[in-house]
């Protein structure tokens, strides 16, 4: 209990004192989520509706498949990533192992399927509405997929931000591939598992209420920006 | 001239579901002008035939042919549901939306579709969410949404069910008027009174067959089947 509130007082310190390195640290998490969470959610969202309104021999196995890498292990997801970038991996003459990129192609891997997957559940369940609607309008797919896609957007914003919610929490895979380089890749997950490490539980608690606030106010920011509670239905 | 992609050709079309016919075997022509309203009881094919003439089902035998090219005739053609089908968006991009799906700009389409809003009493909702409206108002949001792209025939699957009197005349009204307007209105209902006022001439289905087609005023005078005999006579027909 003594350790959550100088967990607590950490925090709050850190925070009021305008710590330079936290303020680092905060910048460089948000920079490689939102980034990863842009990038995955401009494939995702796509390939959610591409799956709801084709029909395509695998479709099923697709989607099977699909939501299975949702549950992705961010450890083999990290892993992989490594071996790709690696000096003696295929992409090793790109130099990116051991930097925020190299990360937000990890988080990209990881969050890709959880977004494809909630929005694929969100555009079915449309697209039963507008079926018959989009096919008397003679609507080719793209049109069907873009009306899809922009008519769901506020269940697809909530898709994003579970991405969004998984990424900026994820430690595993992106402490192998970044490496928690202190002013270069350290965020602020792999700098709770440093001070975990080090036995400063104090300050590691400090991090994860800011982690937690952090994430929170950005998904408080995004539903108010995108007003999902004012327009009734939608 | 434009091209008419009138008349359409049944020949021995037939639809089956779940291995139960549904339509057909089934010939008829349906010709360039008019009111024809479809009407049977429950199950008789009326919802499903209308579907297997506008194209959203394949006929298992036969053939639905239009006087173009299938492409060129789903183009010249608009159907309303039963149930409207709002889409999430205000009343303007609702109704503006057939056009902006065909490429026009979206001024043009925006301002067609506040026209055809007041016409419809809903100038005053341009920017309404369209799934708040009520029953009414949403059949009425269909009617001009299919009506804006000035289709040649209009397919209409009972428009008014669960509509109260002043919201059925209200529609009744629109189809009138883009009758008028040279528009070939193919439409089903279950409404007696609403088939006497507005039809032209009547195919009664029965079992998923044409029991009887005749115009509207011989159909209610003179129905020549036992079947639409007792359609008429308000008798229940199984």
């Amino acid at each position: 209990m003594r350790d959550l509130w100088q967990g607590m007082i950490e925090a709050f310190w850190l925070i009021a004192s305008f710590n330079a390195d936290l303020y680092e640290i905060v910048l460089r998490s948000l920079q490689v989520t939102v980034t990863a969470v842009i990038i995955a959610s401009a494939i995702a969202l796509p390939l959610g509706a591409a799956l709801a309104v084709n029909r395509f021999r695998y479709r099923r196995a697709t989607i099977s498949l699909l939501n299975a890498l949702m549950g992705l292990p961010p450890v083999v997801v990290g892993l992989f990533v490594y071996i790709l970038l690696s000096r003696s991996g295929p992409f090793g003459v790109l130099g990116l192992l051991f930097t925020p990129t190299a990360m937000i192609i990890a988080q990209i891997i990881i969050i890709t399927p959880l977004i494809a997957s909630i929005a694929h559940q969100a555009i079915r369940d449309l697209w039963a509405s507008y079926h018959d609607l989009l096919i008397s309008m003679n609507t080719t797919k793209w049109q069907r997929m873009r009306t899809l896609i922009w008519d769901a957007r506020r269940s697809l914003i909530t898709a994003s931000l579970a991405g969004f919610g998984r990424a900026i929490g994820e430690v595993g895979a992106i402490m192998i591939v970044g490496g928690n380089i202190d002013h270069l890749t350290r965020v602020l997950t792999t700098a709770i598992a440093l001070e975990t490490g080090k036995g400063d539980f104090s300050l590691a608690l400090g991090l994860g209420f800011i982690l937690i606030a952090l994430a929170i106010a950005v998904n408080m920011a995004i539903h108010a920006i995108s007003r999902t509670e004012r327009a009734s239905t939608w | 001239m434009v091209a008419s992609i009138l008349p359409l050709t049944l020949t021995d079309a037939t639809v089956r579901k779940g291995g139960k016919t549904i339509i057909g075997p089934m010939s008829e022509t349906i010709g360039p002008s008019g009111f024809t309203i479809f009407m049977g009881p429950n199950g008789s094919g009326k919802t499903t035939l209308l579907r297997l003439m506008h194209g959203l089902e394949h006929p298992r035998g036969g053939s639905v042919t239009w006087q173009l090219p299938a492409a060129q005739a789903r183009m010249k053609q608009a159907f309303v549901f039963q149930t409207p089908v709002m889409m999430r968006r205000t009343v303007v991009e609702n109704i503006a939306y057939p056009l902006r799906v065909r490429g026009e700009a979206k001024n043009w389409a925006y301002a067609e579709a506040a026209r055809w809003a007041d016409i419809i009493g809903l100038g005053n909702a341009l920017e309404q969410n369209a799934e708040v409206l009520s029953g009414g108002e949403k059949q009425k949001l269909a009617v001009a949404r299919a009506l804006i792209v000035q289709p040649e025939v209009l397919f209409l699957d009972e428009p008014t069910a669960n509509l109260d009197g002043k919201a059925t005349r209200e529609i009744e009204g629109i189809l009138l008027a883009a009758q008028a307007d040279g528009v070939r209105i193919l439409m089903a209902t279950h409404h007696l009174g609403q088939a006497r006022r507005l039809a032209s001439d009547i195919i009664f289905l029965y079992q998923g067959q044409v029991h009887e087609r005749a115009a509207a005023e011989e159909f209610f005078n003179t129905p020549r089947t036992p079947e639409s005999k007792s359609f008429l006579s308000g008798d229940i027909v199984e």
